[in-house]
């Protein structure tokens, strides 16, 4: 008969911020982190969802790397020293989430999720209260062709939650991206219109998944849209509890 | 030798302004034009955006009357999903919209004008401001703080902040009102109702004192337009717009929002960004009307509570049934105020008040709609256009300072042909300019309070540009 104490858990120890932690080995450092109480921002990562590491918000300091390594997409190894704040992590964030705001029109003030919005938020954890990039004003459209819900192009930062969660969850992926960099869009199906998706379900999980007002519920006024994300690790539960 | 005076950067109104004033050769006053020199862009930039966002955005045209854009926008939006909002929405809505109107009618009395008339129009600029009055009239300053607070203090207990709340939505209202709010603000009745009394009567002790301004101040018979109930009592929020002739005899009612096009033509002039709306069948320029506090008493039979009719009654026994001098502006404003102030009392006591289905729900109906409010200083339209994803595609505003710029326009002529004297210039001459301007209390755009502090730079040149004389205030 199997008992917890036969089987066997390969552990790990390393540091994150001076402290010394242990996990099993496969996990990243930003769940280590956050299992420990470490806070470390970030924007794509959504815990239910495969790892995309696009946000670069998670970038953290590890003894003997050169370089800035991505904590969602980083397993742990042993002997880790890992450093989640310092100045230059502080700048790098800040450069992020400024270029975030200045590349598509995000007007908070009128807009839907203002006061529900990650992005926002994120914005004012990091006390950005100014933008030292020029913003392009691109001229992006407002998808409202479907009957309940809403693409706001002007919105979205290309996190890929949505495209993730209607993929990997609702197992319909209507949605991916197309073109690169600053042209890069979130898209239905064939580029359609949303209305006129044949994949769709309509089932609104990329709407409570995205964390800016990208994706909204139609009708709702400025500062209306909230966001319901707890059905996904009530999801993730439910798949990982089937034998 | 022709000469020009410029007054750039026009004090204590809300917004950035001109005032050219041109010179003949014996140093008459040949013509004068106001000019209003900052472009917005609304009507373009709200393209594409879906029309549940208009309220919100529509209400940054302003900092000081951004209720009253939200009226005018969710009116617009509610023609557009074709929906009546339930009665309670439609009286808190009345009560925003009232608390709006006592704030800036507080701000644009107290703060902005009332120097000019407590010190003289020729007083000492550097006290002729809200800094001196708390100084030298500070009960009276007092009384305008706490007024224009007491509007405040409701749009936030309605809209949960002062400036630019998210709550008239299309279909209503997004938030019933608490027993506890309705409580608060009724408890603050009498005591804003006895500084609206004493404003009336420190405003009496003081307007006999400009007979010259009133007279020359935009002193001109023009047409009045306005909202009015159906019982012909004034109205803020909803109504037909009527226009009346110089003898308040009634002239044309728009019933149908729609049609306000065939009443209203707007004539864009080169030196202004602001249009010059005019009445249509009497052809531009001589359909030239007047909006806001002076035209709305002029408008109505009667305000319909008690100490505001009584307080028209010695308006209109002093002044007549129609005065056509825009000093008289700041009379109807207090009135306003009083009148503000005894109706939200009276909307609070509906038993219905504490309603909480305050919001109807429905899909957009019409691909255009039209609404039409009263702001503080006039009739304001937002007529919009969408297509059927409800996006919109096409905006256009006619705010309520439009409406009177013609009137602005002949005032400011006709008070410099009074007052300046291009030979020499004094302070004195070009603050009564500027003092024409503020008996519109007109909001030129959103941000700018100049409290009499702004610099002041007053340019005599010749017609070869050449400096001849300066006037600078610091």
């Amino acid at each position: 008969m199997n008992t917890f104490t036969d089987v066997e858990i390969e552990s790990i120890t390393l540091r994150i911020d001076d402290k010394d932690v242990s996990c099993r080995k496969g996990e990243t450092v930003l769940q280590v982190a956050r299992e420990n109480g470490i806070d470390i921002p970030t924007l794509c990562y959504m815990e239910g969802l495969t790892v995309w590491g696009g946000c670069r918000l998670c970038m953290v300091e590890i003894a003997g790397f050169p370089k800035l390594q991505a904590a969602c997409a980083t397993v742990c190894t042993e002997g880790m020293n890992i450093s989640t704040n310092s100045p230059r992590l502080e700048n790098y964030r800040r450069i992020i989430v400024e270029l975030l705001l200045a590349e598509r029109n995000h007007v908070c003030s009128v807009c839907v999720s203002n006061g529900h919005c990650e992005l926002q938020a994120m914005a004012i954890k990091l006390g950005i209260d100014h933008v030292r990039f020029a913003y392009r004003f691109p001229h992006l459209d407002v998808d409202n062709s479907h009957d309940r819900m809403r693409m706001d192009h002007n919105r979205c930062i290309l996190c890929s939650r949505c495209v993730r969660v209607c993929a990997e969850i609702e197992g319909a992926h209507t949605k991916d991206i197309k073109g690169r960099g600053v042209l890069a869009a979130i898209i239905h199906d064939l580029d359609q219109n949303w209305g006129e998706s044949e994949t769709c379900t309509s089932c609104g999980k990329c709407v409570n998944i995205c964390p800016t007002g990208a994706l909204t519920h139609r009708g709702t006024a400025v500062g209306e849209m909230t966001k319901k994300t707890m059905f996904l690790p009530y999801l993730t539960l439910m798949r990982e509890a089937q034998p | 030798m022709n000469k020009t005076i410029t007054i750039e950067g026009v004090t204590r109104i809300e917004g950035h302004a001109r005032i050219t004033i041109a010179l003949d050769d014996n140093g008459k006053v040949s013509d004068a034009q106001f000019h209003v020199t900052q472009f917005r862009g609304f009507e373009k930039f709200v393209e594409g955006r879906p029309l549940t966002e208009m309220p919100g955005i529509m209400a940054r045209i302003c900092g000081i009357c951004p209720v009253s854009h939200l009226m005018a926008s969710a009116k617009a939006c509610d023609d557009l999903l074709a929906v009546d909002i339930p009665p309670t929405a439609n009286k808190l809505r009345r009560i925003m919209n009232l608390a709006q109107i006592v704030q800036s009618h507080a701000l644009s009395f107290f703060h902005l004008s009332s120097p000019d008339l407590l010190f003289g129009m020729d007083g000492d600029p550097a006290s002729r401001n809200i800094f001196g009055l708390i100084r030298d009239h500070p009960e009276f300053a007092r009384d305008g703080i706490l007024l224009r607070k007491f509007g405040q203090d409701i749009i936030a207990m309605l809209g949960e902040k002062k400036i630019h709340p998210a709550w008239v939505v299309p279909g209503g209202v997004n938030a019933s009102l608490t027993a506890e709010n309705r409580d608060l603000i009724l408890a603050q009745i009498p005591a804003a109702l006895s500084r609206a009394a004493r404003a009336l009567e420190y405003f009496h002790t003081v307007r006999d004192r400009y007979p010259a301004e009133v007279d020359a101040f935009a002193n001109f018979p023009t047409l009045f337009a306005g909202l009015i109930s159906p019982a012909g009592l004034i109205e803020h929020y909803d109504g037909a717009l009527r226009f009346v002739d110089e003898n308040a005899a009634p002239v044309a009612d728009l019933t149908d929002p729609h049609q306000y096009q065939s009443m209203i033509g707007e004539a864009v002039e080169k030196h202004s960004y602001l249009k010059s709306p005019y009445f249509r069948p009497r052809g531009y320029p001589d359909g030239i009307y007047r909006v806001g506090a002076l035209a709305r008493i002029i408008l109505a039979e009667r305000c319909g509570t008690p100490r505001a009719d009584a307080e028209l009654g010695i308006f209109r026994t002093r002044l007549g049934r129609s005065p056509q001098s825009s000093f008289h502006y700041h009379w109807a404003r207090l009135i306003e105020i009083l009148y503000g102030i005894e109706m939200i009392q009276r909307l609070l006591e509906y038993p219905d008040i504490l309603n909480t289905h305050v919001r109807s729900r429905a899909r957009p109906n019409r691909l255009e709609g039209v609404g039409i409010s009263e702001a503080p200083r006039g009739t304001l339209i937002h007529h919009y256009r969408i297509d059927e994803s409800a996006r919109m595609v096409w905006a256009n505003l006619i705010i309520a300072t439009g409406n009177n710029n013609l009137a602005m326009n002949r005032g400011v002529l006709q008070v410099a042909q009074r007052f300046v004297d291009g030979t020499h210039l004094e302070e004195g001459m070009l603050n009564r300019v500027e003092a024409v301007i503020r008996c519109f209390d007109p909001c030129l755009s959103c941000s700018t309070h100049a409290l009499g502090q702004m610099p002041l730079r007053i340019e005599l040149r010749k017609s070869d540009g050449e400096l001849c004389d300066v006037l600078q205030r610091d």
